[in-house]
């Protein structure tokens, strides 16, 4: 069944639809309302989705649907219109489909919260601006979904609006993706000056004939706001705080889709890409940078949702490589992976949290294998997808990206490398930690642990699954499979694989390459056993002291506090001294000149006013003897 | 007949006798009543006009005047009714207060 182009606009409408009943309403409709409404609402997308993928996968002509012109000035003109081809559809899979999975979870995980009502607007907002940017045939359209995402990360970051220091989280991250919208902005408009349409398809089509300077300068541009929006160097730092949101919030935004678009949109835009080499080596060496800064990082971090953050943060930056490199659909493939694994070991690491009453230090958990069975397999699974171990999924996209890497250069495979390495050793001490060894006093306090409830278990079960068979959508023809996914990006793809041929490493050469990898991760599994089982080896306090390197990837190295240093407070600084000298110094005392000018002179002229009448005759009769000589003296001259 | 300019002094004359009462007389009556006078010096000159142009126009309009001079003594007595019950004088330098 092939869906019609009038029922693409149906897809971002029904969340929309959901965001406007709920919102206002949101006082009056009771939480099992909202649940239906919500859920239903996303449920209706993810069916039209899957109609349209089916659609799309089957070999049907990618589709185009213009609502209105929506801007039309002299020979510029823009469509508000959507369309839809095999990448769009891969796209709309994960945001509705992770979507649903999530809202369901949601209600489990935020029964009894106060904003019940209130989180299922935003989520339904955010899935209706997900679903516009992905959808968006245009800059201006995706630009408008990639700002309403960035609104939405705001205000359920800041969901917990009591805490003051989630407001602040909220802020920055906020601020710093609006410097990357700065960036994405300026590089739409220099679209629009260069090309004169900002009209996707056009624009790849025209991208050849134009020249290579002005390529990059775009290129960078839109970089800037995928560094801002998937939070790599130097905008990172947002992630992390994000955490602050409720769990399905960062399970959502925060690692399946928001955080994505950035690897969306480079995908969308490969032929400016592919030719703008200066652009792509950026792209590399930021995603690389990335990904092993933030792994080792996360390596040492305690809080369990800190240590997913940083995760996401560095896994994103392997897409990034993928990207860079030229293996657009590499990036892709791990994209979706991620989506479900990194989504599974949130909404476990949510379950964690639920059960445990809101402890989040991994410091205090251990033990929680036998009393919260569900969780702990389904988050075991996202751990033996996130590390690589085959045959679940983040195996097979890892090793797509790693080879493509290796193809690129050996340096970067290596550097590629040591951050899947270092992800396979902070996710097994998060597994160990929280799962095996004694229970610590965050457990014991708690006389009934009880596992996910039913609305819960359900998406982590399904994202479990997912986790496992992903993979196979894209199994290398080395190991016998066929890289479907693959072929349906293929004809996406198929200028920037002609302008950059990936030289592709066959046989042998992949072989080694993948038992190297595999044989690392899985000593690193043994030495976190040893670590954290074995010994019992428990994450220092917070006022002991530790080594030098640990105390700086604990830390988070300073980043933070260098940004704090180098751009808040000289920021601060300027915004005071124009507050001195030019607020309060210039501008207050003209306007305020003005005003007691006016008054003193009022104060001198209201003297005339002496309250005699004679006085005021006589004035008046002078008045009109006055005009008479005037008009007199005008008569006779 | 008598030549129009004598009419155009005599009303002159006791515009002017109008004019001057109101400027240097303290008493709300008199000065009440110079300004009837200055309308009615306006009439004359009024009347005087429409017979020397022969047009009737002139004469209406001192009736509309008439008229509304009527009415407007009306309201100026009854100001000063109410200004002498509330003040006991009509001497207008004690109504000073409305200043600054």
């Amino acid at each position: 069944m092939v869906i019609g182009n009038g029922l693409l606009v149906w897809i971002p409408l029904w969340p929309l639809l959901g965001f406007v009943v709920v919102a206002l309403l949101v006082k009056r409709l009771s939480h099992a309302q909202v649940t239906w409404i919500a859920c239903g609402s996303v449920a209706l997308a993810f069916t039209l989705s899957v109609i349209l993928a089916v659609g799309q996968f089957t070999g049907g002509a990618p589709i185009k649907q213009n609502l209105y012109t929506w801007i039309q000035s002299g020979n510029f003109s823009l469509e508000f219109s959507f369309a839809a081809d095999p990448l769009t559809a891969v796209m709309l899979l994960i945001i509705t489909g992770v979507g649903l999975l999530i809202h369901i979870y949601s209600v489990g995980y935020m029964h009894g919260d106060d904003g019940f009502n209130k989180f299922f607007a935003y989520l339904n907002l955010f899935i209706f601006f997900m679903l516009l940017l992905v959808l968006g045939s245009n800059y201006l359209v995706m630009f408008a979904g990639w700002e309403g995402v960035g609104l939405c990360s705001y205000l359920l970051i800041g969901f917990w609006f009591k805490h003051p220091s989630y407001n602040q989280a909220a802020n920055k991250a906020f601020i710093m993706n609006r410097i990357g919208d700065l960036g994405l902005i300026l590089g739409v408009m220099l679209i629009a000056i260069n090309f004169g349409t900002l009209d996707m398809a056009t624009v790849a089509n025209k991208a050849a004939a134009m020249d290579t300077p002005t390529l990059t300068i775009i290129t960078f541009l839109l970089f800037v706001g995928a560094m801002g929006k998937s939070a790599q160097i130097p905008l990172f730092t947002w992630l992390p705080d994000a955490m602050a949101g409720p769990t399905p919030v960062s399970a959502l935004i925060h690692a399946a889709t928001m955080v994505t678009a950035g690897i969306y949109m480079i995908a969308r835009n490969n032929v400016l890409y592919s030719l703008s080499p200066v652009t792509m080596m950026l792209v590399v060496v930021v995603g690389l940078a990335t990904s092993i800064f933030a792994a080792s990082i996360a390596i040492t971090q305690n809080d369990i949702k800190k240590v997913l953050a940083y995760s996401t943060v560095s896994q994103l930056g392997l897409m990034f490589v993928a990207l860079g490199v030229g293996a657009f659909d590499a990036g892709i493939f791990h994209m979706g992976t991620h989506a479900f694994f990194k989504a599974l070991l949130f909404l476990a690491a949510g379950s964690v949290i639920h059960s445990l009453h809101g402890e989040q230090d991994i410091r205090k958990m251990g033990g929680l294998k036998s009393s919260l069975k569900l969780t702990h397999a389904t988050f075991l699974i996202g751990v033996l997808a996130i590390s690589g171990i085959p045959p679940f999924a983040g195996f097979f996209s890892k090793d797509e990206i790693l080879v493509a890497a290796f193809d690129y250069s050996p340096w970067i495979w290596a550097g590629a490398l040591l951050a899947s390495w270092m992800t396979v050793f902070y996710m097994f001490r998060l597994l160990f930690l929280v799962f095996y060894g004694e229970p610590r006093q965050g457990v014991t306090r708690i006389t009934h642990l009880h596992d996910a409830p039913q609305t819960m278990a359900i998406p982590l079960i399904i994202l479990a699954f997912f986790s496992v068979v992903a993979g196979f959508f894209n199994l290398p023809e080395l190991l016998g499979g066929s890289p479907w996914l693959a072929h349906q990006l293929t004809p996406l793809f198929e200028l920037a694989s002609r302008l950059n041929p990936p030289a592709h490493t066959e046989g042998i050469e992949e072989y080694i390459l993948m038992s190297v990898v595999l044989l690392g991760s899985i000593s690193l599994i043994v030495i976190a056993h040893q670590r954290y089982v074995t010994r019992k080896n428990i994450p220092a306090k917070d006022g002991q002291i530790r080594g030098l390197a640990h105390e700086m990837s604990y830390q988070k190295y300073y980043v933070d506090e260098l940004y704090e240093t180098m751009v808040v407070r000289p920021l601060f600084w300027v915004s005071s001294t124009t507050n001195r000298w030019i607020e309060v110094g210039g501008i207050n005392t003209m306007v305020n000149g003005i005003g007691e000018g006016v008054v003193g002179a009022g104060k001198l002229l209201r003297r005339v006013q002496t309250g005699s009448i004679g006085y005021y005759l006589f004035i008046m009769v002078g008045g009109i003897l006055a005009i008479l000589a005037a008009h007199y003296w005008t008569i006779v001259n | 007949m008598m030549p129009v300019t004598h009419y155009i002094w005599l009303s002159l004359a006791l515009f002017s006798i109008g004019v001057l009462g109101v400027l240097f007389r303290r008493n709300a009556i008199v000065i009440f009543m110079c300004i009837e006078l200055m309308l009615n010096a306006v009439n004359l000159l009024m009347v005087a006009f429409s017979t020397y142009l022969q047009d009737a126009a002139g004469q209406i309009f001192v009736f509309f005047i008439m008229a509304v001079a009527a009415a407007e003594v009306a309201v100026g007595l009854a100001i000063l009714i109410i200004m002498y019950r509330n003040t006991r004088t009509t001497d207008i330098d004690v109504l000073n207060r409305l200043k600054w």
